[in-house]
């Protein structure tokens, strides 16, 4: 991307002053390099956003933006309904409440090894992945609507997992404000079989090794050790969540000219917040939050299944599960007064700092984990929310590595079987149904997770903590 | 992932498009024709059409659990008929690489070239 129409405010903030149709300036926190290398769309998707009716402050790019659908992903924006704010389904994401959740097992890297190959099998085996893959879990309509009200809530009371997990999950597991009744038809058609599946893409399932503690009095609050053993998991609400979003867009791209909204981009569609259409968007979006805190509840419980077979010693504590693609209702300060916002986070992960009144009492003087996925043969990381987020960008903070090549690229450069075998060489066990899949998701078509999380580090988003190496890696 | 398609007729573009969604998830060559389904679908322009023709398939491979690689459309005025042939995923057959989770407005276009021929494409998210 060209840089000579920022403004260098920092090492890693660069600002768009506004002009045109833009109400607020556009910034992205990244460094030089990262900066240089985000595509050209970021800069005319991030002023996009800024022209949007109701937004406050600015529209924000992490560290790992890329070219999005209408906003870009690892965009952070927030509307103010008492001026216009909208809601927007592409603000949202297809894949709602998609995030990363990590649990705590008790053991070292040196425990699990000689079980390695036995652990990757039974993961394989119990947890449902790829395209075309069934859930055991059938839901009624009833029970749909008590899963899209309830959360892993839900999936705790039909006896996957413990209360205790709950705690551990950003909005305690359950989204309030769902409305099942703005679920169609077709949303709860795809969900059916698709309960406790991981789905494919970029969704994998990982048994890692804790490979550099960065900041030791935040990583031993969170309880990790160096050499600690850790399973991490990266989905979302399936096709409930894929539906509600494919639905919307078109609600929104057709009701926007019937509320004024002008749009320079389709894919920016939306809708004024107090307006039906918005409210019932944000009814179900919420409801496929549950969906997706849900899923991955259920998931743990294979999880757990898997591990009572393998390592029955281990014992599977959840450090947290965070959303990355959503909007939710905050309070943020704004120029010292306290604002009700509605935060939309697409690929931008929320970071509450220390003290914040929505964390749980365990992370009320570490700030929430941060979850970062990045590849199946470079690294994942725990970061730590900060203070300085709240001013800088309502705080949120990266999500992952970002792809620095297509698909189509990638799988020309690499063959899926070679991948597998490279890795396993390198100790890295990976099962997945489809070698063009494992192919188009080499570790090379992404961008430097490193790089990602330093700047978000840098630029005070969130706190490096910990660094995670994959040792077993189940993709879709 | 962009998927396109070109033909003589926006009907005919309209069906490669819907083979190149298929190619997002596996190689279309290796789908046997055991199946045939109806897809109806209405948008008020050829382009939200486009998307609700991809989006109809994505939903019945979704729920059917399976691959198409025939199509066939015919536009009258807002409405889409459309048939598709296809077969149960087979994984091991088909090695498909990634679920679609549904087709955006991002480079969205169905035009005419100068010599005539109709394309048809968009961007859809996996």
């Amino acid at each position: 991307m060209e840089i000579s129409r920022f403004a260098r405010h920092s090492e890693t903030e660069w600002l768009i002053e506004p002009s045109g149709r833009m109400r607020v300036p556009a910034v992205i926190y990244a460094t030089e390099e990262l900066v240089r290398d985000m595509d050209q769309k970021v800069f005319e998707q991030t002023t996009n956003v800024a022209t949007l009716p109701g937004i406050v402050k600015a529209s924000y790019a992490m560290p790992d933006a890329h070219w999005g659908y209408g906003f870009p992903i690892g965009g952070v924006a927030a509307f103010d309904p008492a001026e216009g704010g909208v809601v927007s389904a592409g603000g949202v994401g297809f894949d709602v409440s998609c995030g990363v959740r990590t649990m705590l097992t008790g053991l070292t890297a040196e425990d699990a090894e000689p079980a390695k190959t036995l652990l990757a099998d039974a993961l394989f085996r119990h947890v449902p992945v790829g395209v075309g893959s069934r859930g055991k879990i059938k839901l009624n309509d009833a029970e749909m609507d008590e899963m899209l009200t309830g959360g892993a809530s839900w999936a705790v009371g039909r006896g996957y997992g413990t209360p205790q997990d709950l705690e551990r999950i950003e909005e305690r597991g359950r989204m309030q404000g769902a409305r099942p009744e703005a679920v169609s038809a077709r949303a709860r058609d795809r969900q059916r079989e698709e309960m406790g599946t991981l789905g494919s893409g970029n969704h994998y399932l990982e048994v890692q090794r804790v490979a550099a503690i960065y900041d030791d009095q935040i990583a031993s609050l969170y309880g990790i050790r160096l050499n600690d053993l850790v399973i991490s998991v990266h989905c979302g609400s399936r096709g409930l969540g894929h539906q509600i979003g494919t639905e919307f867009l078109k609600k929104m791209v057709m009701s926007a000219p019937g509320y004024g909204i002008e749009m320079p981009d389709r894919e920016l569609a939306c809708a004024p917040i107090d307006s039906p259409i918005g409210q019932e968007y944000l009814g179900a979006m919420r409801a496929a939050i549950n969906c997706a805190l849900a899923n991955r509840q259920i998931i743990t419980h294979l999880i757990r299944k898997a591990f009572a077979e393998i390592l029955p010693v281990a014992e599977l504590k959840l450090l947290y599960d965070v959303s990355h693609n959503t909007c939710k209702v905050e309070e943020h300060d704004v120029g010292g007064v306290s604002r009700r916002l509605f935060v939309h986070r697409k690929g931008a992960t929320r970071a509450f700092g220390p003290g914040h009144p929505d964390l749980p009492e365990v992370f009320k003087n570490t700030g929430q984990p941060v979850l970062i996925g990045g590849t199946m043969g470079t690294a994942s990381y725990i970061l730590a929310g900060t203070s300085e987020g709240e001013e800088r960008s309502f705080s949120s903070s990266c999500h992952g590595a970002g792809r620095a090549m297509s698909r189509h690229q990638a799988l020309k450069q690499w063959k899926g079987r070679e991948m597998v075998d490279y890795l396993a060489g390198r100790g890295i066990i990976i099962r997945s149904p489809s070698m063009r899949g494992v192919a188009e998701e080499a570790p090379g078509a992404y961008k430097d997770v490193g790089a990602v999380v330093d700047a978000a580090d840098e630029a005070g988003l969130s706190r490096k903590v910990a660094r995670l190496e994959p040792m077993v890696c189940v993709k879709g | 992932m962009g998927v396109r398609g070109g033909g003589a007729t926006k009907e005919e573009a309209f069906e490669q498009a819907a083979v190149a969604l298929t190619a997002v998830v596996t190689d279309p060559r290796d789908i046997a024709l055991l199946e045939e389904i109806d897809v109806e679908c209405e948008a008020p322009d050829d382009e939200l059409l486009l998307a609700e023709w991809l989006n109809a398939l994505i939903y019945q491979m979704a729920t059917r659990r399976m691959l198409f690689a025939r199509f066939e459309v015919r536009i009258d005025g807002p409405r889409l008929s459309g048939k598709a042939w296809g077969e149960p995923v087979d994984v091991g057959r088909h090695s498909p690489a990634v679920e679609v989770k549904g087709a955006t407005y991002t480079q969205l276009k169905v035009a005419r070239d100068e010599t005539g021929a109709w394309l048809a494409q968009l961007v859809v998210d996996v």
